[in-house]
């Protein structure tokens, strides 16, 4: 069947949408940008394929009896075989890399304890690697450098003091190593690793045999061509496409953003580097924008700034400032300033959580400049890219929204990282059917 | 006629600029000036130093003094990417991140050495002479010129035409204040005698080479247009808006650039731009706001390579609007002098300039209007966004707003701006396909 894809290559993440001819989302696929946006582009086209590729199967076991009402929990379980055993290949190959990485001139009279440390470490990654994996288990982050990284740190330091090795000689090699497993482009074999989940799920959920084995194995066999790929974002010159292939991301917003709700007029996207107003007629056809360029005050990242200064995870930021009794008020948008803001308002004594308060609300009134700057608020308002996931910082935006424009219809979807993709992907629709 | 440098039949490097005959002229004229202005420890000539917008250049001749302009050293230096170390100087010195950058690069250039181009220093001046034409930094900027070099400094007002037109009283006004303040001044500081006669002659020569610039200026109504009345118009305008405003030199390379714009019309060709010969032209844009000097070649380049050219801008009219029928007129010397002081752009009030870029929008079949926004520019800056709404209201064509700085290097953020240049120009495709689809 045709696939339209598109690429939506960030700051932060890279996020790819696989679109059907009848212009059906069938998959969505997202990756850490590193600082190689080929591979970004690749591994997650590759995502969302994969994704697609569920998508198709939920349609082919829609029909098989023997799974009526567990259509949902066999494909929870097919997927989570099939990324314990992509995880599986990825820790095979980082391990071959970090051997090869470990030998060598500067290695020398260690070499076979830094590989007989390194043999270990892995097994046990491996061993551990099955209770990640297990049903109901929960993980931090599905990217692997995420998952790798930080039980690699955990495991080698204590390994490294009883072999009396240097624990940062074993981080360089593991340093370099997952760069190079990163920057690989992924392995294409797709097809291979399915069977396996499947032989794994069967083998686990027992009984429904053929009649499960069959669809499955149909659902594999439909071929996803390539139609035509758009890429957009920060990246985008970079992706190995010609120049008709390339929208800007302002353009695949708003369409994005017109796909999700097609009542929307006004789009604001606070992402990692950037905050973009945008204004769209009823087609979803951008009429206006405007967005940060002399500084990047006010963006994702500065959320990522002041996570690191108060030893945070970004995602732990949100759910404390709800808990906020008042929101002190921070003057600065200026990511250093708003840290230093920061610890001066701890050494005072204030709450984390009403500091935290303080600076959603700073980062969304830097927002709410420039969405007055591009021709403010037009009923549906919806709000898009990573800060739309925090809670905290949907609450000002909806306290100042109201404030300033009154009665708008504000649209979040939980899919909202994917408006650029999902632009990118109708683009592309659009250029083989037009 | 096109002539490459250096070699003629290589196709150009990336560093090396495909250039015209006109283009050799104003190298070599803007050279010369320079050796004369750093050469006056040997040719005693006096010097004036003065701004492009109220540039009272034949005026200035008069009194056999040169002209050293220091808003030109800034754009030089910025070209040059010397700007950046000397507005870290100034600051250095005191002087604040907002200030306007020129006026950063000139003073980091002075304690730096004032080199001019040549690399030889520039000469103190005998005289600040400051028309002052609707920028108020100028004179801000001549006060601490003035603390520096402890020499005279005289003062035209011009009255800003705050209502949207200039009045007989303000001409009158301008005209007195030439007479009794500024030429006595000039005689001063020179030791010449003001002889009218000259100065018909020097304006005389200046409108010949008016007549000229608004013929190539206003080819760009043609499509394709032969230039960019923005790029390539900036130094369209170097010898009117600087030193050479009625010489012999202005009126040849007019002459000149009128011949090769001809040319290039009879030929079909579009504007030269660094790479050579632009091909194709999606986009017809009006800009408003001065360009980026330090990229200026990667700035333009996001231009030419996306298909745009820009066919009227405002920063062009900085030293006198003569498209809207100003000339300089030896009949009236004077009187003519102060039209001129009074019609610059910066000296256009809000709706005057809104009512310009609206007719130019029209006149020169405009895609969109576009603002390049300069940071450290506030007497063009402000109100610039409301400009940019009230023409998308009146031509029903889309506008965009860009910011960098004029020659300060931190404030040009080139991924930001390709960013937004490219949506813009997409967002004109999208526009014409929705309307050929409607």
């Amino acid at each position: 069947m045709n696939c339209y894809i598109g690429i939506d290559l960030g700051s932060t993440t890279t996020k790819s949408v696989v679109m059907d001819d009848g212009g059906q989302v069938l998959g969505r696929g997202i990756t850490n940008s590193r600082s190689n946006y080929d591979t970004a582009a690749a591994v997650s086209k590759q995502e969302a394929l994969i994704d697609a590729r569920f998508t198709l199967l939920r349609r082919g076991l829609e029909g098989a009896p023997s799974l009526k009402g567990k259509v949902d929990a066999f494909l929870g379980d097919l997927e989570r075989h099939f990324r314990h055993v992509q995880f599986l290949e990825q820790l095979d190959d980082l391990e071959q890399t970090a051997r090869r990485n470990g030998r060598g001139l500067r290695f020398a009279g260690q070499e076979q304890a830094l590989g007989e440390a390194l043999g270990e470490v892995f097994r046990r990654l491996r061993e551990e690697s099955e209770a990640l994996f297990a049903p109901g288990a929960r993980r931090r982050s599905d990217f692997f450098r995420d998952i790798a990284g930080s039980r690699f740190m955990a495991l080698a330091e204590p390994l490294c003091k009883e072999a009396g090795l240097s624990f940062d000689l074993m981080l360089n090699v593991y340093d370099k190593s997952i760069i190079e497993v990163e920057n690989r482009p992924p392995s294409g074999a797709m097809q291979g690793k399915f069977l396996r989940a499947l032989e794994l799920a069967l083998g686990a959920g027992g009984g429904a045999g053929d009649a499960v084995a069959h669809p499955v194995r149909a659902a594999l066999e439909i071929p996803l061509e390539e139609a035509y790929v758009v890429g957009t974002g920060y990246g985008r010159v970079r992706l190995p496409f010609p120049k008709e292939h390339i929208r800007s991301e302002i353009l695949c917003h708003g369409l994005g953003a017109h796909i999700m709700y097609d009542g929307t007029r006004t789009v604001l996207d606070i992402g990692g580097q950037d905050t973009k107003a945008i204004q769209v007629d009823k087609e979803g056809i951008v009429e206006n924008f405007q967005m940060n360029d002399r500084c990047a005050a006010g963006t994702g990242r500065y959320l990522g700034y002041v996570a690191d200064e108060m030893k945070m995870g970004l995602h732990e930021l949100g759910p404390l400032a709800m808990k906020a009794t008042k929101t002190l008020r921070i003057n600065s948008t200026c990511t250093v300033f708003a840290g230093a803001e920061l610890r001066d308002r701890l050494a005072l004594g204030d709450k984390r959580e009403d500091i935290l308060a303080g600076l959603h609300r700073a980062i969304i009134l830097r927002a709410m400049s420039i969405i007055s700057r591009s021709g403010g608020i037009r009923d549906q308002f919806t709000f898009t890219g990573g800060v739309a996931k925090n809670e905290a910082a949907v609450r000002e935006l909806r306290k100042l929204v109201k404030e300033n424009y009154g009665d708008v219809t504000i649209n979040i979807n939980p899919d909202s990282i994917y408006t650029g993709a999902l632009g990118g992907a109708a683009f592309a629709r659009r250029a083989v059917q037009a | 006629m096109t002539v490459k440098i250096p070699t003629p039949s290589a196709p150009p490097s990336p560093h090396e600029a495909v250039k015209e005959a006109s283009m050799l002229k104003q190298k070599e004229m803007i050279a010369r000036n320079y050796e004369l202005l750093t050469g006056t420890a040997e040719n005693g000539r006096k010097v004036v130093s003065t701004f492009v917008p109220g540039n009272l250049n034949e005026l200035v001749m008069c009194f056999d003094m040169l002209n050293n302009l220091p808003e030109i050293n800034a754009i030089q230096n910025g070209m040059k990417k010397l700007s950046g170390g000397y507005i870290e100087e100034a600051e250095k010195r005191g002087h604040s991140e907002d200030v306007c950058t020129y006026v950063k690069a000139d003073l980091g250039m002075m304690a730096k050495g004032n080199l001019a181009p040549n690399g030889k220093p520039l000469p103190r001046p005998d005289l600040l002479l400051l028309s002052y034409t609707g920028c108020f930094t100028f004179m801000k900027w001549f006060e601490l010129l003035r603390e520096q070099y402890k020499c005279p400094t005289v003062m035209l007002h011009v009255p800003y035409q705050g209502d949207g037109h200039a009045t007989q009283n303000m001409r009158d006004y301008i005209v007195k204040q030439l007479k009794d303040e500024v030429i006595p001044a000039l005689e001063r500081a020179s030791g010449v005698k003001f002889d009218i006669d000259r100065l018909r002659e020097y304006l005389r020569e200046s409108a010949r080479a008016e007549d000229d610039l608004v013929r190539v200026l206003e080819s760009a109504k043609r499509k394709p247009s032969p230039i960019d009345a923005y790029f390539g118009g900036v130094f369209y305008i170097g010898p009117i808006f600087t030193a050479f405003r009625g010489t012999p030199d202005a009126t040849e390379y007019y002459r000149l650039l009128r011949a090769e714009v001809d040319e290039r019309v009879r030929r079909g060709l579009g504007p030269v731009t660094p790479e050579g010969d632009m091909k194709s032209q999606r986009y017809r844009l009006v800009v408003e706001g001065p360009p980026n000097w330090t990229s200026f070649r990667e700035f333009w380049k996001m231009f030419y390579d996306e298909g745009a050219v820009v066919v009227a801008s405002s920063y062009t009219k900085v030293g006198g609007l003569y498209d809207r029928g100003f000339r300089h007129d030896p009949d009236h010397p004077l009187e003519s002098l102060a039209d001129y002081c009074l019609g610059v752009y910066t000296n256009h009030n809000l709706p005057q300039r809104v009512a310009l870029l609206e007719q130019y929008m029209r006149e020169y079949e405009a895609d969109g209007l576009l603002i390049n926004s300069i940071k450290s520019c506030n007497s063009f800056s402000a109100g610039q966004l409301m400009i940019m709404r009230e023409i998308e209201k009146r031509t029903g064509k889309p506008g965009a707003f860009i910011e960098t700085d004029l020659v300060d290097p931190r404030y040009f953020s080139a991924a930001n701006v390709k960013n937004r240049l490219e949506s813009y120009f997409q967002m004109i495709d999208q526009k014409r396909q929705t309307a050929t689809a409607a």
